[in-house]
Protein backbone atom coordinates (compact mmCIF):
# COMPACT_ATOMS: atom_id res chain seq x y z
CA UNK A 1 0.00 0.00 0.00
CA UNK A 2 0.85 3.70 -0.54
CA UNK A 3 1.48 6.21 2.38
CA UNK A 4 -1.74 8.46 1.64
CA UNK A 5 -0.14 11.45 2.60
CA UNK A 6 2.44 13.48 0.83
CA UNK A 7 4.47 14.28 3.40
CA UNK A 8 7.39 11.66 4.15
CA UNK A 9 6.87 10.00 7.75
CA UNK A 10 11.00 9.07 7.61
CA UNK A 11 11.85 11.89 9.77
CA UNK A 12 8.46 11.80 12.32
CA UNK A 13 9.04 9.29 15.49
CA UNK A 14 6.47 8.22 18.07
CA UNK A 15 7.95 11.07 20.42
CA UNK A 16 7.23 13.90 17.95
CA UNK A 17 3.22 13.40 17.48
CA UNK A 18 3.31 13.46 21.12
CA UNK A 19 5.03 16.44 21.50
CA UNK A 20 3.27 18.10 19.13
CA UNK A 21 0.53 17.85 21.83
CA UNK A 22 2.42 18.61 24.56
CA UNK A 23 4.26 21.76 22.94
CA UNK A 24 5.14 23.27 19.81
CA UNK A 25 8.67 24.67 20.71
CA UNK A 26 9.46 21.18 22.80
CA UNK A 27 8.92 19.96 19.08
CA UNK A 28 10.81 22.20 16.88
CA UNK A 29 13.91 21.92 19.85
CA UNK A 30 13.78 18.21 19.89
CA UNK A 31 13.60 18.13 16.11
CA UNK A 32 16.42 19.98 15.68
CA UNK A 33 18.39 17.57 17.85
CA UNK A 34 18.91 20.11 20.78
CA UNK A 35 17.67 17.56 23.24
CA UNK A 36 17.56 18.04 27.08
CA UNK A 37 16.30 14.85 28.08
CA UNK A 38 19.40 13.49 29.01
CA UNK A 39 19.28 15.12 32.49
CA UNK A 40 15.26 14.85 33.28
CA UNK A 41 14.59 13.02 36.38
CA UNK A 42 11.51 11.66 34.79
CA UNK A 43 13.16 10.83 32.03
CA UNK A 44 15.29 8.77 33.63
CA UNK A 45 12.50 6.83 35.38
CA UNK A 46 10.69 6.53 32.37
CA UNK A 47 13.62 4.21 31.26
CA UNK A 48 13.92 2.59 34.45
CA UNK A 49 10.51 1.35 34.19
CA UNK A 50 10.56 0.78 30.56
CA UNK A 51 13.64 -1.94 31.06
CA UNK A 52 12.41 -2.87 34.13
CA UNK A 53 8.74 -4.24 33.36
CA UNK A 54 7.10 -6.75 30.59
CA UNK A 55 10.53 -8.37 30.56
CA UNK A 56 9.38 -11.19 28.76
CA UNK A 57 8.36 -9.28 26.01
CA UNK A 58 10.76 -8.82 23.09
CA UNK A 59 10.95 -5.19 23.61
CA UNK A 60 12.19 -1.71 20.99
CA UNK A 61 10.54 -3.78 17.96
CA UNK A 62 12.01 -0.92 14.98
CA UNK A 63 10.20 -0.51 11.93
CA UNK A 64 11.53 0.95 8.72
CA UNK A 65 13.45 2.77 11.06
CA UNK A 66 11.04 5.48 11.82
CA UNK A 67 9.81 4.25 15.07
CA UNK A 68 10.49 2.24 17.70
CA UNK A 69 7.31 0.39 19.08
CA UNK A 70 7.75 -0.85 23.54
CA UNK A 71 6.63 -4.15 22.22
CA UNK A 72 4.08 -5.50 20.59
CA UNK A 73 1.52 -8.83 21.35
CA UNK A 74 0.06 -10.68 18.25
CA UNK A 75 -2.73 -13.01 18.91
CA UNK A 76 -6.34 -12.48 17.31
CA UNK A 77 -5.81 -9.12 16.52
CA UNK A 78 -2.38 -7.15 16.59
CA UNK A 79 -1.74 -5.39 19.73
CA UNK A 80 0.86 -2.32 20.14
CA UNK A 81 2.07 -1.28 23.25
CA UNK A 82 3.27 1.53 24.77
CA UNK A 83 4.75 1.99 28.20
CA UNK A 84 4.18 4.96 30.26
CA UNK A 85 4.94 6.53 33.09
CA UNK A 86 1.88 8.30 34.56
CA UNK A 87 -1.44 9.72 32.32
CA UNK A 88 -0.54 13.16 32.45
CA UNK A 89 -0.01 13.10 29.09
CA UNK A 90 -2.63 10.84 28.09
CA UNK A 91 -4.15 12.76 24.77
CA UNK A 92 -0.81 12.97 23.55
CA UNK A 93 0.52 9.72 24.02
CA UNK A 94 -2.92 8.39 22.61
CA UNK A 95 -1.98 10.43 19.29
CA UNK A 96 1.17 8.71 19.16
CA UNK A 97 -0.05 5.44 19.08
CA UNK A 98 -2.42 6.43 16.98
CA UNK A 99 0.64 7.57 14.39
CA UNK A 100 1.82 4.08 14.88
CA UNK A 101 -1.36 2.21 13.81
CA UNK A 102 -1.34 4.83 11.25
CA UNK A 103 1.61 3.94 9.64
CA UNK A 104 1.35 0.48 10.02
CA UNK A 105 -2.30 0.65 8.32
CA UNK A 106 -0.61 2.06 5.49
CA UNK A 107 1.18 -1.52 5.27
CA UNK A 108 -1.95 -3.07 5.37
CA UNK A 109 -1.36 -4.24 9.28
CA UNK A 110 -4.31 -3.99 11.15
CA UNK A 111 -3.69 -3.09 14.90
CA UNK A 112 -5.47 -1.94 17.83
CA UNK A 113 -2.96 0.01 20.80
CA UNK A 114 -1.96 0.01 24.59
CA UNK A 115 -1.12 1.97 26.62
CA UNK A 116 0.11 0.56 30.10
CA UNK A 117 0.84 2.39 32.82
CA UNK A 118 2.97 -0.35 34.93
CA UNK A 119 2.55 2.41 38.37
CA UNK A 120 -0.98 2.61 38.22
CA UNK A 121 -1.64 -0.68 37.47
CA UNK A 122 -4.07 0.02 34.55
CA UNK A 123 -4.16 0.07 30.85
CA UNK A 124 -5.57 1.81 28.08
CA UNK A 125 -6.96 0.46 24.55
CA UNK A 126 -6.43 2.61 21.41
CA UNK A 127 -8.92 1.94 18.77
CA UNK A 128 -8.62 4.56 16.54
CA UNK A 129 -10.96 5.79 14.38
CA UNK A 130 -11.43 7.22 11.10
CA UNK A 131 -11.58 10.34 11.89
CA UNK A 132 -8.61 10.16 14.06
CA UNK A 133 -6.63 8.62 10.59
CA UNK A 134 -8.19 11.53 8.66
CA UNK A 135 -6.82 14.01 11.76
CA UNK A 136 -3.21 12.12 12.03
CA UNK A 137 -2.09 12.85 8.43
CA UNK A 138 -3.27 16.45 9.20
CA UNK A 139 -1.09 16.27 11.87
CA UNK A 140 1.95 15.02 10.07
CA UNK A 141 1.38 18.02 7.74
CA UNK A 142 1.59 20.56 10.87
CA UNK A 143 4.77 19.07 12.67
CA UNK A 144 6.24 18.91 9.21
CA UNK A 145 5.79 23.07 8.61
CA UNK A 146 5.87 24.07 12.61
CA UNK A 147 10.11 21.77 11.96
CA UNK A 148 10.83 23.21 8.69
CA UNK A 149 10.20 26.94 10.15
CA UNK A 150 11.51 28.89 12.80
CA UNK A 151 11.35 28.10 16.50
CA UNK A 152 8.21 28.82 17.98
CA UNK A 153 9.07 31.39 21.11
CA UNK A 154 7.98 29.77 24.23
CA UNK A 155 5.01 30.28 26.30
CA UNK A 156 4.90 29.76 30.00
CA UNK A 157 2.67 27.43 31.06
CA UNK A 158 1.79 24.94 34.23
CA UNK A 159 3.35 21.85 32.75
CA UNK A 160 6.83 23.86 31.79
CA UNK A 161 7.65 23.52 35.60
CA UNK A 162 7.96 19.44 35.09
CA UNK A 163 9.86 19.82 31.22
CA UNK A 164 13.52 19.23 30.45
CA UNK A 165 13.52 22.61 28.28
CA UNK A 166 12.34 24.57 31.27
CA UNK A 167 15.81 26.19 31.85
CA UNK A 168 15.98 26.53 27.84
CA UNK A 169 13.15 28.77 27.38
CA UNK A 170 13.40 30.39 30.33
CA UNK A 171 16.75 30.33 31.78
CA UNK A 172 17.43 34.00 30.31
CA UNK A 173 14.45 36.23 31.23
CA UNK A 174 16.54 37.23 34.82
CA UNK A 175 15.64 41.01 35.22
CA UNK A 176 19.09 43.70 34.92
CA UNK B 1 23.36 15.67 42.46
CA UNK B 2 26.68 14.94 40.34
CA UNK B 3 29.26 16.89 41.82
CA UNK B 4 32.79 17.98 40.99
CA UNK B 5 36.35 16.32 42.08
CA UNK B 6 39.14 18.06 42.48
CA UNK B 7 42.25 15.82 42.55
CA UNK B 8 45.39 17.17 44.51
CA UNK B 9 47.79 14.73 44.93
CA UNK B 10 49.14 12.57 43.04
CA UNK B 11 47.75 8.93 41.79
CA UNK B 12 46.48 6.56 39.61
CA UNK B 13 42.85 6.08 38.37
CA UNK B 14 41.66 2.79 37.86
CA UNK B 15 38.52 0.53 37.22
CA UNK B 16 37.66 -1.72 38.97
CA UNK B 17 34.61 -3.56 37.31
CA UNK B 18 32.14 -0.45 37.24
CA UNK B 19 33.70 1.51 39.61
CA UNK B 20 36.45 4.07 39.31
CA UNK B 21 39.28 4.18 42.06
CA UNK B 22 41.64 6.90 43.00
CA UNK B 23 45.00 5.04 44.46
CA UNK B 24 47.79 5.98 45.88
CA UNK B 25 50.30 5.87 48.80
CA UNK B 26 47.87 6.65 51.31
CA UNK B 27 44.76 5.64 50.18
CA UNK B 28 42.15 3.86 47.50
CA UNK B 29 39.25 6.35 47.20
CA UNK B 30 35.71 5.41 45.30
CA UNK B 31 34.94 7.53 42.93
CA UNK B 32 31.09 6.99 42.26
CA UNK B 33 30.65 7.23 38.34
CA UNK B 34 26.90 8.59 38.72
CA UNK B 35 28.36 11.29 40.75
CA UNK B 36 31.03 12.66 39.31
CA UNK B 37 30.34 15.80 37.00
CA UNK B 38 34.04 16.53 35.58
CA UNK B 39 37.68 15.92 37.71
CA UNK B 40 39.81 18.61 37.87
CA UNK B 41 43.09 16.70 37.89
CA UNK B 42 46.21 18.71 39.70
CA UNK B 43 48.77 16.09 40.67
CA UNK B 44 50.13 13.72 38.67
CA UNK B 45 47.39 11.36 37.39
CA UNK B 46 48.11 8.37 35.53
CA UNK B 47 44.73 6.48 34.77
CA UNK B 48 44.35 3.21 32.84
CA UNK B 49 42.44 2.78 29.22
CA UNK B 50 39.54 1.07 31.15
CA UNK B 51 39.33 4.46 32.64
CA UNK B 52 39.50 6.70 30.26
CA UNK B 53 36.55 5.30 27.87
CA UNK B 54 34.30 4.38 30.84
CA UNK B 55 34.58 8.29 31.53
CA UNK B 56 34.20 9.18 27.86
CA UNK B 57 31.29 7.03 27.87
CA UNK B 58 29.58 8.50 30.80
CA UNK B 59 30.50 12.06 29.42
CA UNK B 60 32.64 13.30 32.24
CA UNK B 61 35.59 15.52 31.49
CA UNK B 62 38.75 15.22 33.00
CA UNK B 63 40.91 18.54 33.19
CA UNK B 64 44.05 18.62 33.50
CA UNK B 65 46.45 21.63 34.71
CA UNK B 66 50.44 21.67 35.53
CA UNK B 67 52.66 22.74 38.92
CA UNK B 68 51.54 26.36 38.15
CA UNK B 69 47.50 25.65 37.71
CA UNK B 70 47.87 26.61 34.46
CA UNK B 71 45.37 24.63 32.35
CA UNK B 72 47.19 21.72 30.02
CA UNK B 73 44.03 20.11 28.41
CA UNK B 74 41.06 17.81 28.60
CA UNK B 75 39.88 14.53 28.25
CA UNK B 76 37.12 15.82 26.57
CA UNK B 77 34.53 12.64 25.82
CA UNK B 78 33.09 12.02 22.43
CA UNK B 79 30.35 14.55 21.47
CA UNK B 80 26.88 13.21 22.15
CA UNK B 81 25.25 16.19 22.16
CA UNK B 82 25.69 17.23 18.18
CA UNK B 83 22.68 19.53 16.47
CA UNK B 84 23.85 20.40 13.08
CA UNK B 85 21.44 23.14 13.15
CA UNK B 86 23.57 24.76 15.64
CA UNK B 87 26.75 24.17 14.58
CA UNK B 88 26.16 25.65 11.43
CA UNK B 89 24.33 29.05 12.63
CA UNK B 90 26.94 29.11 15.64
CA UNK B 91 29.46 29.45 12.39
CA UNK B 92 27.05 32.06 10.48
CA UNK B 93 27.54 34.29 13.31
CA UNK B 94 31.24 33.87 13.59
CA UNK B 95 31.95 34.31 9.59
CA UNK B 96 29.27 37.46 9.61
CA UNK B 97 31.73 40.11 10.77
CA UNK B 98 28.23 41.94 12.25
CA UNK B 99 27.50 39.16 14.29
CA UNK B 100 30.47 38.20 15.64
CA UNK B 101 31.06 41.69 16.70
CA UNK B 102 27.58 41.91 18.20
CA UNK B 103 28.55 39.36 20.63
CA UNK B 104 31.86 39.92 20.87
CA UNK B 105 30.91 43.13 22.48
CA UNK B 106 28.18 41.53 24.49
CA UNK B 107 31.00 39.60 26.18
CA UNK B 108 33.10 42.18 27.05
CA UNK B 109 29.69 43.96 27.93
CA UNK B 110 28.84 41.55 30.60
CA UNK B 111 32.93 41.03 31.88
CA UNK B 112 32.87 45.16 32.34
CA UNK B 113 29.10 45.21 34.17
CA UNK B 114 29.90 42.71 36.38
CA UNK B 115 33.80 43.97 37.08
CA UNK B 116 31.53 47.32 37.73
CA UNK B 117 29.52 45.41 40.38
CA UNK B 118 32.46 44.71 42.13
CA UNK B 119 33.92 47.54 41.95
CA UNK B 120 30.82 49.19 43.67
CA UNK B 121 30.19 46.65 46.13
CA UNK B 122 33.47 47.98 47.46
CA UNK B 123 33.16 52.18 47.35
CA UNK B 124 30.39 51.92 49.96
CA UNK B 125 33.59 51.37 52.14
CA UNK B 126 36.23 52.87 50.23
CA UNK B 127 35.62 56.38 48.13
CA UNK B 128 38.87 56.45 46.66
CA UNK B 129 37.32 53.38 44.17
CA UNK B 130 35.21 56.34 42.82
CA UNK B 131 36.99 57.52 39.98
CA UNK B 132 38.38 53.80 38.53
CA UNK B 133 34.64 53.39 38.38
CA UNK B 134 34.26 56.69 36.57
CA UNK B 135 37.43 55.84 34.35
CA UNK B 136 35.33 52.55 33.51
CA UNK B 137 32.54 54.11 32.95
CA UNK B 138 33.72 55.82 30.28
CA UNK B 139 35.65 53.22 28.46
CA UNK B 140 32.17 51.45 28.06
CA UNK B 141 30.51 53.35 25.25
CA UNK B 142 33.72 52.45 23.09
CA UNK B 143 32.51 49.28 23.25
CA UNK B 144 29.91 50.13 20.37
CA UNK B 145 32.41 52.46 18.65
CA UNK B 146 35.02 50.25 17.57
CA UNK B 147 34.37 47.78 14.57
CA UNK B 148 36.98 45.42 14.81
CA UNK B 149 38.13 42.72 17.46
CA UNK B 150 41.64 43.47 18.25
CA UNK B 151 40.38 46.88 19.18
CA UNK B 152 37.74 45.37 21.29
CA UNK B 153 40.57 43.50 22.78
CA UNK B 154 42.37 46.56 24.18
CA UNK B 155 39.26 48.01 25.63
CA UNK B 156 38.69 44.95 27.71
CA UNK B 157 42.71 45.33 28.53
CA UNK B 158 42.21 48.94 29.12
CA UNK B 159 39.06 47.99 31.50
CA UNK B 160 40.84 45.44 33.18
CA UNK B 161 43.77 47.31 34.02
CA UNK B 162 41.95 49.88 35.40
CA UNK B 163 39.79 47.36 37.71
CA UNK B 164 43.42 45.67 38.95
CA UNK B 165 44.39 49.41 40.01
CA UNK B 166 41.29 50.08 41.71
CA UNK B 167 41.70 46.65 43.87
CA UNK B 168 45.09 47.88 44.19
CA UNK B 169 43.39 50.44 46.59
CA UNK B 170 41.74 48.19 48.67
CA UNK B 171 44.31 45.40 49.17
CA UNK B 172 46.77 45.02 51.78
CA UNK B 173 50.43 45.50 50.76
CA UNK B 174 51.54 41.99 50.20
CA UNK B 175 48.37 41.65 47.55
CA UNK B 176 48.58 44.19 45.66
CA UNK B 177 49.11 43.40 41.70
CA UNK B 178 50.81 45.50 40.22
CA UNK B 179 51.20 44.79 36.58
CA UNK B 180 49.26 41.67 35.55
CA UNK B 181 51.79 39.27 34.65
CA UNK B 182 50.87 36.00 33.90
CA UNK B 183 53.24 33.39 32.76
CA UNK B 184 54.44 32.53 35.52
CA UNK B 185 53.01 34.86 37.94
CA UNK B 186 54.90 37.10 39.88
CA UNK B 187 53.12 37.67 43.01
CA UNK B 188 50.71 36.76 45.08
CA UNK B 189 47.42 37.91 43.70
CA UNK B 190 48.72 37.29 40.23
CA UNK B 191 48.87 33.51 41.39
CA UNK B 192 45.81 33.38 42.36
CA UNK B 193 44.06 35.25 39.22
CA UNK B 194 45.79 32.93 36.79
CA UNK B 195 45.43 29.86 38.95
CA UNK B 196 41.12 31.25 39.06
CA UNK B 197 40.99 31.57 35.48
CA UNK B 198 42.15 28.20 34.41
CA UNK B 199 39.93 26.74 36.65
CA UNK B 200 37.14 28.79 35.13
CA UNK B 201 38.01 28.12 31.71
CA UNK B 202 37.48 24.00 32.41
CA UNK B 203 34.31 24.84 34.26
CA UNK B 204 32.87 26.60 31.32
CA UNK B 205 34.22 24.00 29.10
CA UNK B 206 32.24 21.19 31.02
CA UNK B 207 29.28 23.25 30.75
CA UNK B 208 30.20 24.02 27.01
CA UNK B 209 30.53 19.83 26.66
CA UNK B 210 26.68 19.38 28.20
CA UNK B 211 25.11 21.52 25.35
CA UNK B 212 24.96 21.33 21.48
CA UNK B 213 27.62 24.62 20.64
CA UNK B 214 30.43 23.85 19.90
CA UNK B 215 33.54 24.80 21.50
CA UNK B 216 35.91 25.76 18.92
CA UNK B 217 33.69 28.34 17.85
CA UNK B 218 34.14 31.67 19.32
CA UNK B 219 33.65 35.17 18.52
CA UNK B 220 35.65 37.56 20.92
CA UNK B 221 38.78 35.32 21.01
CA UNK B 222 40.28 33.69 17.54
CA UNK B 223 38.68 30.21 17.07
CA UNK B 224 40.81 27.38 16.62
CA UNK B 225 43.83 28.30 17.90
CA UNK B 226 45.38 26.20 20.50
CA UNK B 227 42.33 26.01 22.60
CA UNK B 228 38.20 25.80 22.62
CA UNK B 229 37.99 29.39 22.68
CA UNK B 230 34.36 29.58 22.73
CA UNK B 231 35.28 28.92 26.52
CA UNK B 232 37.37 31.77 26.64
CA UNK B 233 34.62 34.06 25.40
CA UNK B 234 32.13 33.16 28.19
CA UNK B 235 34.36 32.42 31.28
CA UNK B 236 34.73 36.25 30.65
CA UNK B 237 31.77 36.83 31.58
CA UNK B 238 32.23 35.05 35.24
CA UNK B 239 35.49 35.97 36.01
CA UNK B 240 34.04 39.04 38.24
CA UNK B 241 31.52 36.81 39.65
CA UNK B 242 33.56 33.89 40.42
CA UNK B 243 37.38 33.71 40.37
CA UNK B 244 37.57 37.31 41.40
CA UNK B 245 34.83 36.99 44.09
CA UNK B 246 36.84 33.87 46.03
CA UNK B 247 39.93 36.01 45.78
CA UNK B 248 38.28 39.10 47.29
CA UNK B 249 37.30 36.90 50.09
CA UNK B 250 40.33 34.74 51.00
CA UNK B 251 42.11 38.24 50.77
CA UNK B 252 39.78 40.31 52.80
CA UNK B 253 39.22 37.55 55.39
CA UNK B 254 42.83 37.27 55.59
CA UNK B 255 42.80 32.98 55.18
CA UNK B 256 45.90 33.32 53.42
CA UNK B 257 49.74 33.58 54.51
CA UNK B 258 53.13 32.46 53.51
CA UNK B 259 52.48 28.88 53.98
CA UNK B 260 49.51 28.99 51.22
CA UNK B 261 52.32 29.91 48.38
CA UNK B 262 55.76 28.75 47.45
CA UNK B 263 58.75 30.63 45.41
CA UNK B 264 59.46 33.83 45.61
CA UNK B 265 58.76 37.30 44.04
CA UNK B 266 59.04 36.75 40.30
CA UNK B 267 58.09 33.41 40.23
CA UNK B 268 55.24 32.10 42.40
CA UNK B 269 52.69 29.28 42.70
CA UNK B 270 50.21 28.34 45.29
CA UNK B 271 51.29 25.26 47.48
CA UNK B 272 49.09 22.26 48.17
CA UNK B 273 47.38 23.82 51.17
CA UNK B 274 46.90 26.77 49.16
CA UNK B 275 45.22 24.96 46.30
CA UNK B 276 43.33 23.02 48.47
CA UNK B 277 42.20 26.08 50.05
CA UNK B 278 41.04 28.20 46.97
CA UNK B 279 39.38 24.92 45.20
CA UNK B 280 37.28 24.32 47.99
CA UNK B 281 36.34 28.05 47.91
CA UNK B 282 35.78 27.91 44.57
CA UNK B 283 33.79 24.84 44.67
CA UNK B 284 31.64 26.83 47.18
CA UNK B 285 30.94 29.81 45.40
CA UNK B 286 29.93 27.25 42.22
CA UNK B 287 27.55 25.68 44.47
CA UNK B 288 25.99 28.88 45.95
CA UNK B 289 22.70 29.44 44.74
CA UNK B 290 20.25 32.15 44.19
CA UNK B 291 16.90 33.22 43.32
CA UNK B 292 16.44 33.33 39.40
CA UNK B 293 13.70 35.55 38.65
CA UNK B 294 12.63 33.47 35.11
CA UNK B 295 12.66 30.25 36.58
CA UNK B 296 11.39 31.42 39.94
CA UNK B 297 13.34 29.47 41.91
CA UNK B 298 17.29 28.93 43.79
CA UNK B 299 19.70 28.46 40.42
CA UNK B 300 23.46 27.39 41.33
CA UNK B 301 26.49 29.92 39.64
CA UNK B 302 27.49 26.94 38.21
CA UNK B 303 24.06 26.39 36.48
CA UNK B 304 24.07 30.18 35.49
CA UNK B 305 26.71 29.18 32.89
CA UNK B 306 24.80 26.49 31.31
CA UNK B 307 22.04 29.06 31.21
CA UNK B 308 24.04 31.61 29.64
CA UNK B 309 25.30 28.81 26.96
CA UNK B 310 21.85 28.09 26.24
CA UNK B 311 20.90 32.00 26.16
CA UNK B 312 23.49 31.87 23.24
CA UNK B 313 22.05 29.07 21.46
CA UNK B 314 18.99 30.96 21.77
CA UNK B 315 20.59 33.81 19.92
CA UNK B 316 22.44 31.53 16.85
CA UNK B 317 19.23 30.30 16.55
CA UNK B 318 17.16 33.73 15.71
CA UNK B 319 14.74 33.06 18.69
CA UNK B 320 15.76 35.66 21.47
CA UNK B 321 18.64 38.25 21.09
CA UNK B 322 21.98 37.17 23.20
CA UNK B 323 22.14 39.73 26.38
CA UNK B 324 24.76 38.94 28.78
CA UNK B 325 24.60 38.12 32.57
CA UNK B 326 24.94 40.55 34.92
CA UNK B 327 24.50 40.30 38.56
CA UNK B 328 21.19 41.28 39.41
CA UNK B 329 22.02 40.64 43.66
Amino acid sequence: MILQTTIKPMTITGVKVAYYFICHTKLWLFSHNIQMERESEDVLMGKLIHESRYRRMKKDVVIDNVMSIDFVKKGDIIEVHDIKKSRKMEEAHRWQLIYYLYYLYQKGVKAIGVLNYPLLNKKEIVKPTDDDFKNIEQIMKDIFTIVSGKMSPPIKRRLCRRCSYVEFCFGGVETP
Amino acid sequence: MKTNYYLTKDGVLRRKENTVYFINKEEKRALPISKIYAIYAYGNLSFTSGVASYLSQKGVPIHFFNNYGFYEGSLYPRETLISGDVTIHQAEHHLDADKRLYLARRFIEGATQNILKNLKYYCSSNSSIEKYIGRIEKELPKIEGYTDIPQLMSVEGHIRDTYYSALDEIFPEEFRIGERVKRPPNNKTNTLISFGNSLMYSTVLTEIYNTQLNPTISYLHEPFVRRFSLSLDVAEIFKPIIVDRVIFKLVNKKMLDDSHFVGELGDMLLSDTGRKLFLQNYHDRLSTTIKHKGLGREVSYQRLIRLELYKLVKHVLGAQEYKPLVMWW
